[in-house]
């Protein structure tokens, strides 16, 4: 149930409240629509962690 | 796919397992928490890559087999209701309550239905509102978001036909009631990387200080968890207890701030009976009270505080790492995926599914 995939924000739908934040996130092809309200920092083109529809965390390149 | 992939990488799983051997000296036990790391271990033969000496018991971390059976007896009775329409993971329809499962109560003619998101609940509330919609809101803390984030927006539309029921349990009071147990073997522990993803570790600096156990966040592919063990092994031989993150690319110390601040304003921290394991104080979430409208148990009513007899099951043993699941006696006959006597047979996280799906020829021969 902890199960999270990584995938790339493709777009994003400013919503005037924060918490209705929604964005599009792409799965190796598959893509899927996503509530982006707990990392608005994310910007397209960011990968993010998404659980439950739910992106959770940006996942960042990791130091060599 | 990126950030997947790469950490699949068979050679150079081998290279950690070799930088596992050249450290270790003495045999050491070590827990995942998780039962998705559980399904990582067992389906990519992990624990034939490392020393002997290294032992890893499998954890608690399966929010769908700790999930009561009084609990989803009450899940089953809300369902039977003809005005309910009842959402739920998948995860959670085959598992057994006392009698029933969410799926036989389907096949009676509930109106069961599984979503992906907490959010599809809520649609689902809007778009039929001379229904009641409930959601079980089951999980650790990567979900509590989420089901936050559903009854907040349940509030913002105005609905009074949405509940959750609430079957939140926390991944450290279980970490602390395993080594207060008489005979806990766990020497360090592999954190669960996507609950840090939004709790942070800062709650594990106790846990590690105190029980003097090392503790690392790790993730859920192959080389992550192999790498999580290298560091776990490196604590141990050099005598340190720390916590000590591998899954760096998605956590941070303090996780998610604004997921934190939603769960806080939402659900508040109380006692939370675990299956198999029994009652363990200040282990779950409930809805605080502002928003005890979105209580399923308040309009429906609470569950039997009897908690049923189980049958020959020995789920509570194997959720503590007591048990691998080849020592049940109903292993692979009496208990089956289509035929479960317990949760960890069916759900996705479960150790025994894992075992069942993935080692069964070699376990029987």
């Amino acid at each position: 149930m902890c199960l999270a995939v990584p995938g790339k924000l493709v777009e994003v739908s400013e919503a005037e409240d924060a918490a209705m934040r929604r964005g599009k996130v792409d799965f190796g092809g598959i893509r899927r629509e996503v509530c982006m309200a707990f990392v608005p920092e994310a910007v397209v083109g960011d990968y993010v962690l998404v659980h439950a529809g739910f992106a959770l965390s940006i996942v960042v390149d990791e130091l060599p | 796919m990126k950030f997947v992939d790469e950490y699949r990488d068979a050679d150079g799983a081998r290279r950690i397992a070799r930088e596992i051997d050249a450290v270790t000296t003495q045999p050491w036990t070590i827990m995942e928490v998780c039962g998705g790391q559980t399904h990582t271990i067992v389906k990519s033969g992990l624990e034939e890559l490392l020393p002997r000496n290294i032992t890893l018991v499998h954890g608690p971390g399966c929010p769908v087999c700790v999930t009561p059976a009084a609990l989803i007896d009450r899940a089953v009775e809300i369902s039977l209701d003809p005005g309910v329409i009842f959402a739920s993971f998948g995860d959670m329809l085959r598992v057994p309550g006392s009698s029933h499962s969410l799926l036989q109560a389907r096949a009676r003619g509930a109106d069961v239905r599984i979503v992906y998101s907490p959010l599809d609940a809520v649609a689902l509330a809007r778009e039929h509102p001379e229904r009641q919609v409930v959601f079980f809101a089951v999980g650790f803390e990567t979900t509590a978001p989420a089901n936050a984030m559903a009854v907040w927006q349940a509030r913002r539309h105005g609905l009074t036909n949405f509940t959750i029921l609430v079957a939140h349990v926390l991944v450290p009071p279980a970490m602390r009631a395993i080594l207060e147990s008489e005979d806990c073997r766990v020497q360090a522990f592999l954190a669960a990387g996507h609950v840090c993803a939004v709790m942070g570790w800062v709650e594990y600096e106790p846990i590690a200080a105190r029980y003097r156990v090392p503790v690392v966040v790790t993730g859920f592919e192959p080389m992550d968890i192999l790498e999580g063990i290298r560091m776990a092994v490196a604590q141990l031989e050099s005598g340190r207890a720390e916590v000590e993150n591998q899954y760096r690319r998605a956590v941070q110390r303090r996780g998610n701030r604004h997921a934190r601040e939603l769960i806080a304003e939402i659900f508040e921290v109380g006692p939370r009976e675990w299956r198999g394991v029994g009652a363990i104080p200040e282990s779950g979430l409930r809805l605080r009270e502002p928003y005890l409208e979105f209580d399923a148990e308040k309009r429906f009513g609470a569950p039997p505080s009897a908690v049923p007899a189980e049958n020959e099951c020995i789920a509570g043993l194997v959720l503590r790492g007591l048990r691998r699941p080849p020592e049940c006696l109903a292993f692979g006959n009496r208990c089956t995926p289509d035929a479960p006597l317990g949760a960890p047979m069916v759900s996705s996280e479960g150790a025994c599914a894992a075992y069942y799906l993935y080692r069964r020829m070699r376990v029987r021969s």
